[in-house]
């Protein structure tokens, strides 16, 4: 039997995370110095900053009005082949991250087969698009064919990690019980894996071919092609009324894919 | 005839879950399988279609060896023996009829299974299973739009689809409540009747397990601890397999055998009329 102790007036506070009170505080406190130092480095000059503003109000009066006129027929050749280098690169992307997306599930790739798919994941991710664009322009030259391979590749890292992700997490009993019939593999996956990640598949397709479009700007500005290239001219000729229109336009067509891939996603699930 | 000789699985933690177990299933006999939780029960189940590896031991099905077969007979072996689950284990998001036809893959090929286009056959086989169960007007619903009898039914018509030569059923009225739970091991029971189809069921109702097979094997740490019909199941033996406790209130007694006690306890709900059940096959 244990001691009785007394129920009434006993006191209780919620244990904290870090149980040691010395360990507690030196991260606390070292975390608050690391802070104030990184601050103290950044060294902001309030005068340079002041100065700046009535630049940058020069700058947005450059802007206005848009010129939507002058270069049209620029403008909508650049936007054309963003939306070409978007469409084709989130097709092709998506479709070799298939593959990949399976070989990077733990729960149903072979160990060597994990580690490879797995790597080339990695790699995929750890360049942001405008380091990769410059590569590929240096590789293929300018143009939107550089565009095209570049978010084609970062599609493949991008999609083939959440793919592989969701897989892992998927209900493993719904699966067995397909392989307990004696399925061939590829009817395993298409009757015990395909339908448990379908609709969080299609709903990031949506939003991949939304980033990739907004990406596919960025990139023309490095040579890629597309809208940004139209983008970089205009600022390169100071056709700063221009350069807004463009602007504008890229801020409509990002609106408007967000829009619709949020409804379709919600459609689909 | 399913005969097992010293089937024994260690797993990779090192946990020896089966050691040696000798069993004969007869054609046509329905056997449930009781033991405590960790017993092996599921193990013993999953090592004969070989969703689990068996680490020693030999396995035959109607004078097939199981556990030496390579991955394109073990294909072909798995066929011949269907499976109903826990928590039924249905494709969530495919719709009953694809879920039912799903047991059908290892007879077709891969394209034929990709674009839905199953022979006629296997179409007419789904829809009367589907009747028979009292389910054919739900083919085209969503399995998870299911209630959980319901989804089991479907389970069970998956299974059945194969045109098994053996039943492998690891509990299956874990999450049913105690009405539903009769009435799905009555239509084990019936189909296997009909369709003179042994079966193994694992189960952790005692008095479930008494009512409907007509032999119990109880299992305790990896060991057959009792072998013999349900009606020796003394509250001595219910010790030796789950331990100490009260048995009295969970023994079947004897004037609970005829059927219709049973429906008093649990009368046929509209959707499995009993005639409806005799009536079709």
């Amino acid at each position: 039997m244990s001691i009785a102790l007394p129920t009434e007036r006993r006191r209780w506070k919620k244990p904290p995370v870090i149980k040691r009170a010395w360990l507690r505080w030196t991260l606390i406190l070292g975390f608050a110095i690391y802070l104030a130092l990184a601050f103290g480095t950044i060294s902001v000059n309030w005068a340079r900053v002041w100065e700046g503003l009535p630049r940058g109000m020069q700058f947005v009066t450059a802007f206005l009005p848009p010129d939507f006129t002058s270069r049209w027929d620029e403008i909508a050749q650049g936007i054309a082949e963003s939306l070409w280098m978007t469409v084709v690169a989130t097709a092709v992307g998506i479709a070799l991250s298939i593959p990949v997306g399976i070989g990077a599930a733990r729960n149903i790739a072979p160990l060597p087969v994990y580690y490879f798919c797995r790597s080339i994941l990695a790699v995929s991710r750890s360049f942001q698009e405008v380091i990769l664009a410059i590569f590929f322009v240096k590789l293929f030259g300018f143009g939107p064919f550089a565009g095209f391979v570049t978010l084609a590749f970062a599609t493949i890292g991008f999609y083939g990690k959440l793919l592989a992700e969701d897989i892992e997490d998927m209900d493993a009993s719904q699966a067995e019980a397909v392989r307990a019939t004696g399925s061939s593999w590829l009817q395993w996956i298409n009757y015990g894996v395909q339908p448990q990640v379908m609709p969080r598949m299609i709903g990031l397709g949506l939003y991949r071919l939304d980033i990739n479009f907004r990406e596919s700007a960025v990139v023309g500005i490095v040579g890629g092609g597309g809208i940004g290239a139209t983008l970089n001219t205009a600022f390169d000729r100071y056709e700063f009324d221009s350069a807004a229109a463009i602007i504008l336009i890229i801020i409509a067509i990002v609106m408007f894919t967000e829009y619709s891939s949020g409804y379709l996603r919600r459609w689909v699930q | 005839m399913l005969r097992i000789k010293g089937l024994t699985k260690r797993y990779r933690t090192g946990d020896l879950a089966l050691k040696g177990i000798d069993l004969d299933v007869p054609d046509g006999q329905v056997m449930a399988l009781i033991g405590p939780s960790g017993a092996g029960k599921s193990t013993v189940i999953r090592c004969i279609n070989r969703l689990v590896e068996p680490t020693a031991g030999t396995i035959e099905l109607n004078d097939t060896e199981i556990v030496a077969l390579s991955s394109g007979n073990l294909r072909r072996m798995r066929r011949r023996m269907g499976m109903i689950f826990q928590e039924y284990a249905l494709v969530e998001r495919l719709s009953v009829m694809e879920n039912v036809l799903s047991g059908r893959l290892g007879y077709v090929g891969f394209w034929q299974s990709y674009l839905r286009k199953f022979p006629q056959s296997d179409i007419d086989e789904a829809f009367r299973l589907l009747q028979r169960v009292g389910l054919d007007h739900m083919a085209d619903k969503r399995a998870d739009e299911l209630s959980g009898g319901q989804r089991q039914r479907v389970g069970i018509c998956r299974a059945l689809i194969q045109n098994p030569e053996l039943l492998l059923v690891d509990e299956p009225t874990a999450s049913l409540d105690p009405k539903t739970s009769r009435q799905i091991m009555r239509l084990i029971k019936e189909l296997c009747a009909e369709r003179k189809l042994s079966a193994i069921i694992n189960i952790h109702d005692v008095m479930l397990a008494q009512m409907f097979a007509e032999r119990i094997v109880g299992l305790k740490l990896g060991e057959i601890v009792y072998d013999g019909p349900p009606d020796q199941l003394t509250p001595a033996v219910l010790t030796q397999i789950y331990g100490e406790e009260d048995w009295a209130s969970t023994i079947r007694k004897a004037d609970d055998d005829e059927p219709e006690t049973i429906d008093e306890i649990a009368p046929a709900t509209p959707i499995i009329e009993r005639d409806r059940l005799a009536g079709l096959t």
